[in-house]
């Protein structure tokens, strides 16, 4: 305790009053929120609950409609992003800010050079950004191009260039979702290591795990306003999870023993080598079999997104075979998505916005995507409006899709919605094979248990389903195997009843490798 | 992620955006005239007079409309695909070009009820064709449109150069023009038809083909949001990535679509070749094919959007030439300047206005986008 005498340090940040409304949602109502200097604080909520709106009012990107902020203790006002970097905040975002084709070096100065030559910027940023590295533990290879390094490093790039813009409070949004466990846990190092020189963190995440391990205080979001305020050490992952839903959320699931039976899925040898002569695959065999539900494990740009497209006829393989209810897929017989979805296999892609759904489609249109062919939808010429609109609903009403306005653009539909739209579409048919990607990426944790019980039901109804996901939670409590993919190869298989993070972590990373390309790089 | 305002409500976006866009062109018209040396609400009183004044003055509006309806719709087709065709003038000229062989060769044969739709198909034909090459390449070979079309232009007009010159000219003519059709060959005049309903107005170039553009403006409404070739289309052009999954292949629709748009560009040619002049001649397109782009930019895509921007523009062309008769300081170039105007407001900077309005409208209006943000 310090002395009573000393005045207490002003906060790094306390919001009076904060409210922003689009339209008549209010995403974020009267809310005050304050955080410590040198702490770590943790936001958590369910998508649309109004954590980025309230991230993007602090870092410029929204003017709030009302309300006040104090940064270290004096009234700020934030109109843009450059106001947030002049009063000391940085920010990492979910979805990485970098040049690609640019050095690590290049992307830290990139828009704070110091002068219109370059070298003068690089040789001053050279040794700033070697001194914060040194202080923080943010090792990288300032010289190495954002394409040639792993995400976990391009993470640290983003965290050194809010450093280097003399940051002193950091925002990371979802700073795990691209991360393996080892590299999420290196990240927690560097947060602590950033917290106890004196800089105050605050990480928005749905990870409850990740909370629990690294914050401070934790405040808890719902419908736009902050439910509660809480001191890390004194709650739980459940209570944590009741606040955000609002009501009690089982964590695991109550899921019966697989069934297996015949093999509906069989690939042998599968191998793929891309159009830049890459391997992306190489001897992949496994089987799934109807009433059983195989993960795949491995952080992604492994193999995994190329795998499902090869499966549901979205791209050729180059070598072995492929056999998926009986359609074969080999180097030499190509299918194509149509065909595909003929021989009842479903796809629920990995990526909603950019493959599942079409953003600027009406729900109407968007869950008819795949099917807009089937004589159902259409006549000779029109297509047939109200079966259109009727089927919709019906899938709506099925997937609780909120709200249900089959007239309302795909875009309007918060991720959760937009993702129980997709999983109607495609389990509706009631395929025989389910191939689905990351099927609960940005969802909240009500939508996730929904989600999740729908695809063991179809399970149960003799599905053969494949699974990927980024999730190592979700493919230990939906799968029954684990397969686990490392640069385009099967590293290893898990029973998921044996599995543990841990491990799987491990075999994702490949650690073998990971272990050499430590001693390469340091010595 | 940018600073988002309030979307617009829809009917702001539709009619509110284009008036506005009109009213700052007219306004910066309005200055350039004044410099000249002329009244500017006296040289817009003769523009509209000249344009909807008279019978004939309105028969002309609607007869250059004509043109600007088949080429914005083309224009219109290919854009909902993300492709953006600027070949609509060379597809006008080659499907002028088809709808002139079409009649040359079996005018002496058929009767006009059988040359019609054959002169229809033909137009409809050669603009396809025309717009095949591109296509293609673009597909299958991935060069760019836009270029492709460009110079699809340039060799349409010296290939008509060429044609006219040394096939279609009428043996020991001076002027580089085919013979004239025989009658049976001839669109009916809208004056004519009227006429043989009992009701007199002047005579004009307007003719059948205006009745042909608004059924094709109909058909262009049902094709792209009602069946499912439409459907696919507007996939394709809103999200390749997507349509790939659900199975469509992008290559065909850019085939297919890029077919339709050069088949709707060529039908100005017949309002042209059938409809007006009743032979081939050179330059018969004067830019129709190019200001169909701004008629489709204005019209927003929409046929109904597109039917209004192709009679404002053809009230331009011809109240222009009104405007350049009546105001000698106004010479016929100053009319170029201000339709360019108009196309640069309305079209190339057709957004220009909508920061401005969205601010207004987050400012005064508050909110009427209930259902705009879901979450």
């Amino acid at each position: 305790m310090k002395d009573a005498s000393s005045p207490t340090p002003p906060m790094a940040i306390d919001l009076r009053g904060i409210s922003k409304s689009f339209g008549t949602v209010q995403a974020n109502k009267d809310i005050y929120f304050s955080v410590p200097q040198g702490t770590i604080h943790g936001i958590v909520g369910e998508n649309g609950a109004g954590k980025s709106t309230l991230m993007s009012i602090l870092y410029g990107f929204y003017e709030a409609d009302s309300g006040e902020i104090y940064i270290d203790g004096k009234l700020t006002r934030i109109r843009n992003s450059t106001d947030a970097i002049a009063a000391g905040i940085g920010m990492v975002h979910q979805h990485f800010m970098l040049v690609e084709n640019f050095t690590v070096l290049e992307n830290i100065i990139l828009g704070a050079e110091s002068g219109a030559m370059l070298s003068r910027s690089i040789a001053d940023a050279t040794t700033e950004a070697e001194r914060l590295e040194e202080e923080f533990g943010l090792h990288v290879d300032l010289h190495a191009r954002i394409d040639e390094i792993p995400v976990g490093q391009q993470q640290r790039v983003e965290t050194i260039k809010a450093l280097y813009r003399g940051a002193r409070i950091l925002i990371l949004d979802e700073p795990t979702g691209v991360l393996t466990p080892q590299e999420a846990d290196q990240l927690f190092d560097i947060l602590r290591s950033l917290r106890d020189k004196g800089v105050t963190v605050i990480i928005i995440t749905h990870k409850l795990r990740e909370i629990m391990d690294l914050t401070d205080n934790v405040s808890v979001m719902r419908q736009g306003q902050i439910v509660a305020n809480v001191k890390t050490s004194e709650t739980s992952k459940e209570e944590l999870a009741e606040l955000m839903v609002g009501r009690k959320i089982r964590m695991d699931l109550d899921k019966t023993a697989a069934d297996p039976k015949e093999t509906l899925i069989e690939i042998k040898h599968l191998g793929l080598i891309d159009e830049q002569q890459i391997k992306r695959l190489e001897d992949i065999t496994f089987e799934v079999h109807s009433g059983e539900i195989v993960g795949i494990a491995g952080v992604s740009g492994n193999g995994q997104s190329e795998l499902l497209e090869i499966l549901s006829g979205m791209r050729p393989c180059s070598k072995g075979e492929a056999h998926i209810n009986g359609l074969t897929i080999t180097p030499s017989q190509h299918s194509n998505p149509g065909e595909v979805r003929h021989a009842s296999i479903a796809h629920v892609p990995e990526d909603r916005l950019k493959r599942g759904l079409i953003p600027r489609f009406s729900a109407g249109e968007s869950a008819i995507l795949g099917y807009h062919n089937n004589p159902e939808y259409n006549g000779a010429i029109l297509s047939k409006a109200e079966a259109i609109k009727k089927h919709c609903l019906h899938l709506m009403d099925a997937f609780d899709v909120r709200p249900n306005h089959p007239a309302l653009k795909s875009a309007n539909f918060s991720g959760g919605n937009q993702q129980k739209l997709i999983l109607a579409r495609e389990m509706d048919p009631d395929p025989k094979v389910l191939l689905v990607g990351q099927p609960t990426r940005g969802v909240d944790i009500g939508a996730i248990e929904f989600i999740h019980k729908q695809i063991i039901a179809m399970r149960d109804r003799g599905s053969a389903v494949l699974l990927v996901s980024g999730e190592l939670d979700e493919l230990i409590s939906l799968a029954d195997r684990i397969v686990v993919m490392f640069d385009g190869r099967i590293v290893g298989e898990v029973n998921a009843a044996e599995a543990d993070e841990r491990t799987l972590g491990l075999m994702m990373a490949n650690a073998h490798q990971e272990d050499e390309y430590k001693e390469a790089t340091h010595g | 992620m940018a600073k988002t305002k309030q979307p617009l409500p829809a009917w702001a976006d539709i009619i509110l955006i284009p008036l506005i866009n009109l009213f700052i062109a007219f306004a910066v018209s309005s200055i350039i005239i004044y410099l000249i040396g002329e009244n500017p609400f006296e040289a817009f009183k003769v523009m509209i007079e000249g344009a909807f004044g008279t019978s004939e003055g309105i028969g002309y509006t609607l007869y250059y409309a004509t043109n600007f309806i088949f080429t914005g719709l083309a224009v219109a087709i290919a854009f909902h695909a993300m492709l953006f065709n600027i070949g609509g003038e060379g597809q006008a000229y080659i499907g002028g070009l088809g709808v002139a062989v079409a009649l040359l060769a079996l005018d002496g044969i058929l009767p006009f009820w059988a040359l019609f739709p054959i002169a229809i198909i033909a137009g409809m034909l050669f603009g396809a064709a025309w717009a095949a090459i591109p296509a293609y390449l673009q597909a299958y070979r991935g060069s760019h449109i836009v270029i492709t079309t460009i110079m699809f232009n340039f060799i349409a007009a010296n290939l008509m150069v060429y044609l006219l010159v040394n096939i279609f000219i009428v043996p020991g003519s001076m002027t580089p023009e085919s013979r004239v059709f025989t009658e049976n060959a001839q669109l009916p005049f809208m004056h004519e038809m009227l006429g043989w309903i009992g009701i007199q107005i002047s005579e004009s170039p307007l003719n059948l083909s205006f009745i042909v553009a608004l059924v094709v403006s109909i058909l262009f409404w049902i094709y792209v949001w009602h069946t499912r070739w439409g459907y696919a289309t507007r996939a394709v052009g809103f999200s390749e990535s997507a349509a790939e999954y659900a199975g469509i292949d992008p290559k065909k629709i850019i085939m297919v679509t890029m077919l339709i748009s050069g088949g709707l560009a060529g039908l100005a040619g017949l309002n042209e070749v059938m409809g007006v002049q009743h032979k081939l001649m050179l330059d018969f397109v004067a830019g129709y094919g190019f200001t169909g782009i701004a008629v489709a930019l204005m019209g927003r895509n929409h046929p109904v959007g597109i039917i209004l921007s192709s009679i404002l523009f053809g009230a331009l062309f011809q109240g222009g030439a009104e405007l350049a008769f009546e105001m000698p300081a106004i010479s016929k170039e100053m009319v170029f300047v201000i339709q360019g105007l108009i196309i640069l407001f309305s079209g190339a900077l057709a957004y220009m206005s909508k920061p401005w309005l969205e601010r207004f409208f987050s400012l005064f209006v508050g909110d009427n986008s209930s259902e705009m943000e879901v979450a």
